[in-house]
């Protein structure tokens, strides 16, 4: 019994520090987004709270906090109120299998980076996780009542599926690379620069896409195109319940980054061979710099898809079902056959 | 009374309860979201049961894939009230008995056999449903009714597409 | 193994709980004055055109679902092979090469049928014929 109490206790401390860097990686993305934006766009961006404008999103949250909720008269009060929960909690519950770092010894007691990362089926409970994610978006635009919402949500699930499929696909490449469907175990075969992006570069470029269309960013944002849908499947939505919406975009996209770093850019190994810095195997340093390496990779990952947010327009919506089922889907196709036959030659 | 017990019991009671209102609810996408509920507390059960692949696809597939297209149905064809829905239920009523009449007979006579010894639940199962073990199974001693799955896929593909035409003209 | 999931479990529950608890936080602290106008359905400050969004809609997305549930469910045979397949040799890989080529006829199939063909907005491009007889009826008026 004291063993279980042990294993609670890390388990919610754990909990704990991901929910904070999660807070704190979407903060710190929002300022980087407008900052990065301002100057791509020749502005100042946000500079009034605190110097250089740092204070800016803790200032924004506030505000979220402090707005009255509106939920239209004709909505479906307990969905409306349902679909933001669901967003953001579908966001984090992905972080439960991501390692952060290898494990280190405390106490007598093995500890691993990450909440769980050694579930054996990691990427089945992602995979599982990302297809749910959809209720949120459809819910939100179906129970606002409004048309512009109920086409964004229909919009984005119907997108969203589309390129799930892409995605679900070219993950099976990495699969069949490791033999494994072990988070863990997959970022453990990539040690000593063999990583998946140089073994598996067209599953690399369609995985980034399906990513960038899962996560409804630009060039994929067709589900909020403010100029013909106002603000899409949150047009009904204030105060609060718009910030968990908008936390859920940004929790995304880390979460995204998180998984593009783990399968095909080496997770948490470090570019070099630790030992040549003097960190011992299974130490608490070794692994604080695996951590390090990781949130470098997700920080990097995520000013990629802010740049290509700024700098790409919007596609039409038929270019994007081509791009989904008549390129990708193929390709991703094609990327497993063409990966066995390739194993089983060399 | 163990950890995987209560696990069990919990998941459950969930799972009825989220069925009881699946078939109750007015609202058919309120129904639609506690059957989805539903499917998690089954992904749970399988989870004690340590068949770690089946739960996942009963969420990836049933959860994620099925009922999105449920709740399309729902969102696109738009019955709204149940009212609508009430016209040839008397045929589904005799049907509905009589699968239930079946299913609690199945019941009694599982209970009865395995209290009296005459069947017992297999040793390896656990190990029998691994990602690993059913791979190695399903393509060494089933194949045949694999590449008869991607046949039954194919048909199941031309049938949908030719029955929706029908029914958008 | 099931530890495992518990604490999967765990981080799910206390996850959820985080995001009610930030919602409940924001319902205690925020103002709350309704009024009839602003209770009312957005779009873009006219009264409501056409009543309720509730009505059928194209049957495009319902058949993108389908095709995606079909392809979903090969996903999920794929799975378990892929795990393995370094184990089960040359038999295997060809048995999946042809069920993944069938689903490729089925995907071929409905790309010619054209039911993953969304419609091309058509771009209006006035020329200059058009231009003078909008003019001549807007001065006609």
């Amino acid at each position: 019994m004291e063993e279980l109490g042990w294993i609670l206790l890390e388990a919610l401390i754990k909990a704990l520090v991901i929910f904070t860097l999660i807070l704190l990686a979407a903060a710190t993305l929002v300022y980087i987004e407008r900052k990065f934006s301002a100057f791509i766009q020749n502005r100042i961006g946000p500079n009034r709270a605190g110097p250089k404008g740092l204070l800016q999103p803790f200032a924004d949250v506030l505000k979220l906090f402090m707005k009255e909720d509106i939920v239209p008269d004709a909505a479906n009060k307990n969905l409306h109120r349902l679909a933001p929960i669901i967003s953001l909690g579908v966001a984090i519950a992905v972080y439960a299998v991501i390692p952060l770092g290898s494990s280190f010894e405390l106490a007598g007691r093995t500890i691993y980076m990450g909440v769980a990362p050694n579930v054996n089926i990691g990427i089945l409970f992602i995979l599982a996780m990302t297809s749910v994610g959809v209720y949120g978006i459809t819910l939100a635009g179906w129970s606002s009542n409004n048309k512009y919402s109920l086409l964004g949500g229909l919009r984005s699930s119907a997108q969203m599926i589309s390129y799930e499929l892409s995605m679900g696909l070219a993950i099976m490449g990495v699969i069949m690379v490791s033999g494994s469907l072990n988070l863990n175990d997959i970022v453990i075969h990539q040690s000593g620069w063999k990583w998946n992006v140089l073994l598996q570069p067209l599953g690399f470029i369609i995985f980034l896409v399906s990513a960038f269309a899962e996560t409804n960013r630009t060039p994929f944002d067709l589900p909020e195109a403010e100029p013909e849908l106002v603000g899409g499947y949150n047009t009904e939505y204030t105060g609060m319940k718009f910030g968990m919406f908008f936390l859920a975009e940004y929790g995304n996209m880390a979460t995204s980054s998180a998984l593009i770093a783990t399968l095909y850019l080496g997770g948490w190994q470090l570019p070099f061979n630790p030992e040549w810095v003097g960190l011992q195997e299974g130490s608490v340093w070794l692994a604080l710099a695996q951590f390090a390496s990781i949130v470098i990779k997700i920080l990097l990952l995520s000013c990629f898809f802010i740049w290509v947010r700024w700098t790409v327009p919007r596609f039409r919506y038929d270019q994007l079902m081509n791009l989904g089922w008549r390129v990708l889907l193929p390709l991703a196709l094609l990327n497993v056959i063409a990966t066995g036959a390739v194993m089983f030659l060399i | 009374m163990s950890l995987t017990f209560i696990f069990f019991t919990v998941l459950a009671i969930l799972a009825i309860a989220s069925a009881i209102v699946t078939i109750t609810a007015r609202n058919p996408v309120i129904s639609a979201l506690s059957l989805v509920f539903h499917f998690f507390m089954l992904a749970g059960l399988y989870l004690t049961l340590n068949a770690q692949f089946i739960a996942a696809i009963q969420i990836l597939v049933y959860a994620g894939a099925i009922m999105v297209l449920v709740i399309f149905v729902i969102m696109l064809l738009n019955l709204g009230d149940e009212e609508k829905l009430k016209e040839k239920f008397n045929l589904r009523k005799v049907i509905a008995v009589l699968l239930a009449s079946v299913l609690i007979i199945q019941f009694f006579l599982i209970y009865l056999l395995t209290r009296s010894g005459k069947i017992e639940i297999a040793e390896n199962t656990a190990k029998l449903s691994t990602v690993q073990s059913i791979g190695q199974v399903l393509f060494s001693e089933y194949l045949l009714p694999f590449e008869a799955i991607g046949l039954l896929l194919l048909a199941a593909i031309i049938g949908a597409i030719v029955l929706a035409k029908r029914k958008l003209t | 193994m099931l530890s495992d999931f518990g604490i999967v479990l765990l981080f799910l529950i206390t996850g959820f709980v985080f995001v009610a608890l930030g919602l409940i936080t924001a319902a205690i602290i925020r103002p709350h004055n309704p009024n009839p106008v602003k209770q009312s359905t957005y779009e873009c400050g006219e009264e409501l055109i056409s009543g309720s969004p509730w009505i059928k809609f194209n049957i495009r997305f319902y058949v993108v679902a389908l095709i995606f549930l079909l392809f979903d469910v090969e996903i999920v045979f794929l799975l378990p092979w892929a795990v393995v397949f370094q184990q089960l040799g040359w038999f295997a890989f060809i048995e999946m090469a042809v069920f993944v080529l069938i689903l490729l006829a089925g995907l071929a199939y409905v790309w010619a049928k054209g039911d993953i063909e969304w419609e091309k907005p058509k771009p209006y491009i006035p020329s200059l014929k058009d231009l003078v007889v909008e003019r001549k009826q807007h001065f006609a008026e």
